[in-house]
């Protein structure tokens, strides 16, 4: 039994053309049951997301396999030929699925979610049918292979966005977010992001102080929190424990002078400082107060840049891992041993000829 | 016999720290259940160990330095079995391992402080109680000083911005702070139960150095409570503090035991 990979991503296609080709969710299952009663297939599963389209099929024989593909894609209307497209023999569709599932295929090197939407997909082909015992077997292995890759390396460690960073670090500083009070100075696009992110992570409030009362009101009722005149935001910064700074100001808006005596009076309970300003809003030296904590973009995007460089260095053993369930899986799909012309020496997935 | 129950508790503590450092080392830390098991089981030979000596002795045994740091061991892990999943302090237990390693190899490591008192005392239910709630007390000195330590090690991830790989496995350094602060409450009032079981046994000649030095603990950890009640002093001053206190209270406790040989 061979298993073929047929579709596009975003490494091979751009956003133009994956929609076209693109399956809506509601449509999946149906598709896969048709692509799976084709002749010369016997089972099929179809992923599509908004970075990639793939059809995987359990088919006798590979140039049957395809072809049933290239007709069942035909009759949706779309040409298969092209550049875009890549076809893969079974050595290299199982390497591929246990990469895509582990996030190794991922526009952002090992995240999470494209294993739910592979999941959704499968189980969606399952329930109406489409799939057997060796699509069944393969991706259960797959999101084996996916689990295995995240618990045993640092794949998916990190926070890769300036925002995420600044989520993960406020959650590494005061735990549940929902009891913290969030103030941003300066109604701007990054600090806007940043709160939303904090604000998806349950913050109790949101408080917008802007020198354009007007843009602090709209932001304040877009973020369900309370706009504060610019001139008034020192009187409720004794509530606040994340502050993110993203003004237009040319000096420092918050000093060691005017937070060191605020600080005194807090106890153990600290202050997060975003400051996304440049020139930055908060004096450096608030830095050295106690149980403050300063971030600005640079500090931040270097933790992204970090995470991201430990997330690259992973690749190796991921692949190594991979390569391993490759082996094995294709032992069991040929009933011993994978054949030479099935075992390919690149990652990458080959892409189409003609 | 006992020995060795002394040895396979002090190999479950080396064993859960050096799985804890082998996956620092190794970047990948899960919260896994070995350590939590390691420290259990470490536990349990602890406690067996202490009950047989307790038996053979007739009484509380806290009657030389040997057992006074096995005791103390004992009382942080208890600490730590109680408020560790509560806190969900996962890490504490990486932390706390070193520490029962530490204290139980170094009272192996040292024959001559298992040495018979050469205090012949009656059993006195006052004194038993004033010496196991005492250090009762320091064990949960001992994990303060454990959180504080990790207090600081966080903070200092944080203020530098170096992330290393053990950050992501930290507790919020706010629960930190409030399970020092905790720590250090609790072990106070379990030191104020103590000393006065010491004063009611009556007697109090007879030990006056160990009762001065027990006020003087005691009001070292009285003066760390006010400054962060009264004073409110930032959650990293308490840190440091709890572990100098512990530091101090470890250090002199040599001294106390020799004072107290020599049958003050």
């Amino acid at each position: 039994m061979h298993i073929l990979c047929f579709g596009l991503s975003h490494h091979t296609a751009p956003v133009e053309l994956r929609e076209k080709f693109a399956i809506p969710d509601g449509e999946l299952a149906a598709a896969a049951q048709a692509l799976a009663k084709a002749r010369g297939v016997g089972e099929a599963v179809i992923v599509s997301t908004c970075n990639r389209v793939e059809l995987y099929v359990a088919a006798e024989d590979p140039v049957h396999g395809f072809a049933a593909v290239d007709e069942f894609v035909a009759a949706r209307g779309t040409a298969t030929y092209g550049e875009a497209f890549y076809r893969l023999p079974t050595g290299q569709s199982l390497r591929h699925l246990f990469r895509v599932v582990s996030g190794l295929e991922s526009m952002v090197l090992g995240e999470t979610e494209i294993l739910g939407q592979v999941k959704k997909a499968y189980q969606a082909a399952q329930q109406s049918g489409a799939t057997g015992r060796h699509l069944n077997k393969f991706f259960q292995r797959a999101f084996n292979v996916a689990k295995e890759v995240r618990t045993n390396t640092n794949i998916t460690r990190g926070s890769v966005s300036v925002g995420s960073v600044a989520v993960e670090l406020a959650e590494k500083i005061f735990g549940n977010l929902a009891r913290c009070h969030v103030m941003i100075l300066g109604a701007g696009e990054m600090s806007e992001l940043t709160a939303g992110a904090l604000k998806a992570r349950g913050v109790k409030t949101i408080f917008v102080a802007n020198r354009s009362y007007d843009r602090a009101a709209a932001l304040a009722q877009a973020m369900a929190g309370k706009a504060v005149h610019f001139d008034e935001w020192q009187n409720e910064f004794h509530d606040v424990d994340i502050l993110i700074g993203s003004t237009a100001a040319p000096h420092h808006v918050l000093t060691v002078e005017k937070l060191a005596p605020i600080m005194r009076t807090r106890r153990d309970r600290p202050l997060f400082c975003i400051d996304l300003a440049v020139p930055r809003d908060i004096d450096p030296a608030v830095n050295g107060i106690d149980g403050v904590y300063l971030y600005d973009i640079d500090s931040l995007q270097a933790i992204a840049d970090h995470s991201m460089n430990t997330r690259r260095g992973e690749l190796t053993i991921c692949e190594q891992m991979i390569e391993r369930h490759v082996a094995e899986f294709g032992e069991w799909l040929t009933g011993g041993g994978l054949p030479a012309a099935m075992r390919f020496p690149s990652a990458a997935p080959e892409r189409a000829k003609g | 016999m006992h020995r060795l129950l002394l040895v396979a508790s002090t190999f479950c503590f080396l064993l859960g720290f050096a799985y804890t450092m082998h996956e620092l080392g190794a970047r990948v830390y899960r919260h896994s259940r070995l350590n939590l098991f390691a420290i259990l089981t470490g536990f349990l030979f602890q406690t067996a160990f202490l009950y047989l000596r307790g038996q053979s002795l007739g009484r509380c045994p806290l009657t030389n330095l040997f057992e006074v740091l096995v005791f103390l061991s004992w009382s942080m892990v208890l600490f730590y079995l109680l408020i560790g999943p509560a806190y969900r302090l996962s890490l504490l237990g990486a932390f706390t391992s070193p520490l029962a390693f530490l204290l139980q190899g170094g009272a192996l490591l040292a024959p001559a402080i298992d040495v018979p008192s050469k205090l012949r005392l009656e059993p006195n239910a006052w004194l038993e109680l004033h010496a196991a709630i005492s250090v009762v007390a320091y064990g949960a000195f001992a994990l303060a000083c454990v959180a504080g330590a990790m207090y600081l090690a966080q903070e200092r991830q944080l203020k530098t911005h170096h992330i290393h790989s053990i950050f992501f496995h930290m507790p919020p350094i706010r629960d930190l702070a409030v399970a020092n602060r905790r720590l250090v409450l609790a072990g106070f009032g379990l030191l104020t139960i103590g000393l006065f079981a010491g004063f009611a046994m009556g007697n109090v000649q007879a030990h006056l150095g160990k009762i001065v030095w027990s006020t003087g603990v005691w009001l070292l950890y009285a003066i760390i409570l006010l400054g962060i009640f009264r004073h409110k002093v930032s959650g990293r001053s308490v840190a440091w503090l709890s572990v100098a206190a512990f530091s101090v209270v470890l250090c002199t406790l040599w001294g106390l035991t020799f004072i107290t040989e020599k049958g003050v």
